[in-house]
């Protein structure tokens, strides 16, 4: 009887997301008058160069955030007790404000009469151009995501025992290999969400490389939005595009899963 | 070591500040320069606060906000009750479609309700607006706050739900005198979450909202046209919003764990 209380909810998500993404099938497969077609799919491949853009720069925003943000994650579980949840809200609080003035802070930065140029000026050095390249997205992808991978990390390292870690030692562990055979294997769990909840966002994104990329450098997310909103309104190839993100980032997350399990086995 | 680490923790926290801190420096400057502060203004703020554009965005973000977290955190509730009465299968199919939503891409997201949406308003002749707004936010709000509560289920004594209702509790209030109170944590968190991503959410929002402006899509609109200061300005306010805040929260919790500590 009391299960039917999430009965509304169930109707809720079938008709809001359920329905909507099956709705997205539908269009990648079909043609403006609802006749079924492999057009919109085979369209996409014209974008080849678009999508490996994408992967490549969200991953290597990935990589860069867990270079930052391991070390950090440990340090932040060393930290005294009695201030280690102010520290942690310091490092947080950024992500509270606007993603989308986060974005635009690092558009005044970079700008040719931004302050970083304005900066290099005094010493007489030309300005560079660093807005619209690829290096600006990188940049603005770690900079808004970092401390999505931070939060996952110092959870999973904070909750390993220490004992274990006094454990390898004991049995002649130097530091080096107590990190690589105790911590790091340890942190898995930690790590995958962290690169789930960076790449994600980073690959589906339009509106860092719409702010900090200029026109050249068009991401997935550009070109769906163009599709759906833009000025080239096609929704059926949106649609299709859409569905090709999906499939591309539920391959990249199996794969990384199978090499997660893989390291549990190892472990026992 | 130590310093080291301390070292190392300055340089991440000047990387996620200086953005933030020029941001706001730049908010009093005379002039629209972003590299050379020519003089000290609030003219700004005053600029800000007469823009109704903004100031009716902010009303909308809020109203929108404000009916999505109350209306997920009242179905999300039903929800983890419900799901948590459930058998292993149909209770693990129900939560990874709840799972969807996270880890679904928000483009995507934004895109396929957008589609329904579009679909129905040829028909039933409505328009994109409040009611697709709050209906998106719901969607998207709902699954956090049934992963906050769940949890909560499993750290509460069995058994209790029966012992009210042996103690003369009919259904209703044995669920109102017993369960909800022990669920609560999880329901002021999770109604909380929700409240703070229907404020912050840009992409859904973006592509389900027609020509109403939430906060987020004035901000990108502005972004996108000639820069203001009054962007900037815009910024410093909920920088200092979000840590008073987030102050008061852990000042909050402190005196919370003290008086724990007390008894």
């Amino acid at each position: 009887m009391k299960k039917l209380t999430s009965a509304p909810y169930i109707l809720w998500m079938a008709v809001f997301i359920i329905v909507p993404l099956l709705m997205v099938a539908y269009f990648a497969f079909t043609n403006d008058t609802g006749e079924f077609t492999l057009d919109n799919l085979a369209a996409v491949s014209q974008y080849s160069n678009i999508f490996i853009r994408s992967i490549w720069l969200a991953a290597i925003s990935t990589v860069i955030c867990l270079i930052i943000a391991y070390p950090l994650a440990i340090i932040l579980a060393r930290t005294d007790k009695s201030y280690q949840s102010t520290v942690l809200m310091i490092v947080m609080l950024p992500m509270w404000m606007n993603f989308l003035l986060r974005t635009y802070a690092w558009m005044t930065l970079l700008g040719n009469n931004g302050l970083i140029n304005g900066f290099l000026g005094i010493f007489g050095i030309a300005p560079k151009r660093m807005l619209n390249t690829q290096g600006a997205i990188v940049l603005g992808m770690v900079y808004n995501y970092l401390p999505y991978m931070i939060l996952p990390l110092y959870t999973v390292i904070e909750k390993i025992d220490k004992r274990i870690i006094e454990a390898a030692q004991d049995l002649g562990c130097n530091s080096a290999m107590t990190m690589l055979k105790v911590i790091v294997p340890l942190s898995m769990p930690g790590i995958m969400s962290g690169i789930t909840m960076v790449f994600v966002p980073a690959i589906s994104t339009f509106i860092i490389s719409r702010m900090l990329g200029g026109g050249s450098n068009l991401l997935i997310g550009d070109l769906i939005e163009m599709q759906f909103l833009g000025n080239s309104y096609n929704p059926n190839l949106g649609a299709a595009i859409s569905l090709v993100l999906m499939v591309i980032i539920l391959l990249i997350m199996t794969i990384l899963n199978q090499f997660d399990d893989d390291e549990d086995r190892v472990l026992m | 070591m130590k310093k080291l680490s301390k070292l190392y923790l300055a340089l991440v926290m000047l990387f996620l500040y200086v953005p933030i801190f020029v941001l706001i420096v730049f908010s009093f400057n005379v002039t629209k320069s972003r590299s050379v502060f020519s003089g000290f203004t609030f003219d700004w703020y005053i600029k800000l606060f007469h823009n109704e554009l903004i100031m009716k965005s902010f009303l909308n973000t809020v109203i929108v906000a404000v009916i999505a977290s109350v209306a997920s955190t009242v179905l999300g509730t039903a929800a983890a009750i419900g799901i948590n009465n459930m058998k292993k299968l149909p209770r693990s199919i129900i939560m990874q479609g709840t799972n969807i939503p996270i880890v679904n891409p928000e483009i995507v997201m934004g895109v396929s309700m957008m589609l329904l949406f579009v679909f129905f308003a040829a028909r039933m002749n409505f328009e994109f607006g409040f009611v697709t707004l709050i209906i998106a936010h719901i969607t998207f709000d709902v699954p956090y706050v049934i992963l906050s509560i769940m949890p909560k289920f499993r750290q509460m004594t069995p058994n209790v739900y029966e012992a009210a209702q042996d103690l003369g509790c009919n259904p209703v209030s044995a669920f109102f005198k017993v369960i909800l109170p022990e669920i609560m944590p999880g329901v002021v968190s999770g109604f909380l979450m929700a409240f703070t991503f229907s404020l912050d959410d840009f992409v859904v929002s973006y592509f389900t909202s027609g020509t109403t402006q939430t906060l987020p899509i004035t901000i990108y609109s502005m972004t996108r046209r000639k820069v203001s200061p009054e962007i900037n300005a815009l910024s410093t306010i909920i920088f200092v919003v979000v840590v008073a805040v987030l102050v008061i929260k852990n000042i909050i919790e402190r005196r919370n764990a003290v008086k724990r500590g007390v008894k």
